[in-house]
């Protein structure tokens, strides 16, 4: 091999080991155990992929892109170090959404090298490598131009989706499904624009002008890309705002197996197998996350994208709710309760991480065993935002692993517990997912909390929960509402135990 | 690179099969962080790029966004599976 021969694989080769690092880190972060090497070992193989991007031939302009590197890399470092853990699923979104638009912009950026619009003057372009000898018949064309299409829409779509999704978590745009007249025929409409764009796109690209010819001249060839993504961007918008906070982790896996889509036909417009190969990882492996999530929560995929939540029934568990009592209870009641109870399961809520409460409720249990009582913790898979973030919360609060029990573990054990102490969660535990088709979450797993003997909910205020729907166990004759912030309400009641 | 494609999906589905719930939320924000391979795109492009302005100008925003989503991506992850792994050794140590 010459030297010439030996640079040119160099690229080759660092792909194909990056992708075999991506499976198998990907493969390892699926098992808690191993979990956090195989992000080590993912990240590895970026390194190396983008290591070996330099060598490809024609690749120049080091020092701007190490510029750009740097520019990328602080922000991204800062943020991802700094971000609370309570936000942390919003932080994943504009990661998600920044990916989205790098491959937007990559798109446009292949988009003249590959079709040859508005006529940039190839041979000023540091190299020539991948232009078509002549794109020939719109459907040559097409082909040609499909997968950066494809990448603008999908790109474009997952930027300002992610975006909202992230308003919606950080509480900058309403939580509540947002609706407005012929929404869906908006949608359609918006989409149907795109196909159009697309296509006066592909059929103004060349000078060729065969197939759909709309015979415009040169300057506007690129105005039809402009719109294209102007729509995409709006769909993207007009797609996420009507979906309640409580839908966003959904969302957010959607959106997340978009943008890897996205890199992947970004990827086919390159002829760069590494980004292939990873992106259709995350697309893959995305979607089926997609689907196991929507299995925790036992909403249909199409529920959540079409179908708005807990949007028709506000009003009417308000209308019902009238002639119901709350009984409050004193912290010191609440204490006594739970002091001399045999078994507690505690059942945290996005509430309580809210709050920043994790450490109080570690110092509650703490305190509870010391007395003798056993104390368990009841994860829904859907606690907190995300699956599994309850987890993370209660983890990083030095709670010890095996006492965080799931769903399927727990419930039997509700018959047996003396209390049941629900800080700051809601639709988990609302009996109204078992009994009453007429709601939203109707048919939603939930944890069995009205099993206990007792109950007690601490809970900011009256209102409903996240999915915005009344919650029947409040009134259950065996419940005790302690209200107040989780954060206050802990400090008080472990100030009661202590002194029992 | 169909077939490549389609292996990549078997694969991707494949691999992740038997995560436990507990994962859901880590597991996203991995895979958030693998499509960050977008970046080589934007490399390329701005590598590529000559003296075209325009071009230059969608790479260099391109390598921006692209780092953000591969360290920030990383980084989150690796603070969220931090958790996991700490606490049974921060916990052994407080029993002694």
């Amino acid at each position: 091999m010459t030297h010439d021969q030996i640079i040119a694989a160099i690229p080759e080769a660092a792909y194909l080991i990056a992708s075999l690092l991506f499976i198998f880190g990907l493969k390892r972060l699926s098992s808690p155990r191993t979990a956090r090497s195989g992000n080590l070992v993912a990240a590895v193989g970026m390194a190396l992929a983008l290591g070996g991007t330099f060598f490809l031939s024609g690749v120049g302009n080091f020092g701007w892109i190490a510029l750009a590197f740097v520019i990328g890399a602080i922000p991204g470092w800062l943020l991802a170090k700094r971000v609370k853990m309570t936000a942390m699923p919003q932080m994943v979104s504009l990661f998600n959404g920044m990916g989205g638009a790098c491959a937007l912009f990559i798109s446009l950026g292949e988009w003249p090298r590959e079709m040859g619009f508005n006529k940039i003057d190839i041979d000023k372009l540091a190299t020539n490598l991948n232009i078509p000898a002549q794109l020939s018949g719109f459907p040559e064309r097409l082909a040609h131009g499909f997968p950066m299409l494809l990448g603008i829409v999908l790109g474009s779509i997952s930027f300002t989706g992610s975006l909202v999704a992230f308003g919606k978590l950080q509480g900058l745009i309403s939580e509540k499904p947002l609706r407005w007249p012929f929404q869906q025929a908006i949608n359609v409409l918006v989409l149907l624009g795109i196909l159009i764009a697309a296509t006066v796109a592909v059929s103004s690209a060349t000078d060729v002008g065969i197939g759909i010819h709309f015979n415009m001249a040169d300057p506007h060839e690129g105005l039809y890309l402009i719109i294209l993504v102007a729509l995409a961007l709006l769909l993207g918008v007009l797609q996420v705002l009507p979906i309640g906070g409580a839908d966003m982790p959904v969302v957010i896996s959607v959106l997340n197996s978009c943008t890897g889509s996205a890199a992947a036909v970004t990827g086919f417009a390159m002829h760069n197998m590494s980004m292939i190969i990873a992106g259709t990882l995350v697309g893959a492996a995305g979607s089926f996350l997609t689907v196991l999530m929507c299995n925790a929560m036992n909403r249909s995929l199409a529920k959540v994208i079409f179908g708005s939540f807990g949007a028709g029934a506000t009003g009417q568990a308000a209308a019902g709710s009238a002639d119901k009592t709350l009984r409050e209870v004193t912290a010191n009641e609440a204490a006594i309760m739970m002091g001399y109870a045999r078994l507690v399961i505690i059942i945290p809520g996005y509430g309580l991480a809210v709050a920043q409460a994790q450490r109080l409720v570690h110092e509650l249990d703490e305190l509870l065993e010391k007395r003798g009582v056993e104390v368990k913790y009841a994860i829904h898979p859907v606690a907190g935002r995300m699956p599994g973030h309850m987890n993370v919360l209660l983890a990083e609060a030095d709670v010890p692993y095996p006492k965080l029990l799931d769903m399927e573990e727990i419930n039997p054990e509700f018959e047996q517990a003396d209390v049941a102490l629900i800080i700051g969660a809601n639709d988990v535990v609302n009996p109204a997912a078992r009994t009453d088709p007429g709601s939203p979450i109707y048919g939603m797993p939930i944890l069995n909390a009205d099993k206990a003997k007792n109950i007690i909910v601490i809970k900011r205020g009256r209102g409903t929960g996240f999915a915005g729907i009344e919650n029947d166990l409040f009134y259950n004759p065996k419940t005790r509402m302690l209200f107040g912030d989780a954060k206050k309400a802990l400090q008080e009641l472990n100030t009661e135990v202590k002194a029992l | 690179m169909i077939y490549i494609f389609i292996l990549a999906i078997f694969t991707g589905v494949e691999v992740i099969s038997r995560v436990p719930t507990v994962l859901h939320t880590p597991l996203m924000s991995g895979a958030n962080a693998i499509h960050g391979i977008v970046l080589i795109g934007g490399v390329i492009v701005l590598g590529r790029a000559g003296d075209n302005g325009v071009l230059f100008a969608l790479g260099f925003i391109a390598v921006i966004l692209g780092t953000l989503n591969v360290v920030g991506g990383f980084v989150v992850t690796d603070r969220m599976l931090e958790m996991f792994k700490a606490k049974p050794d921060a916990k052994n140590e407080k029993a002694k």
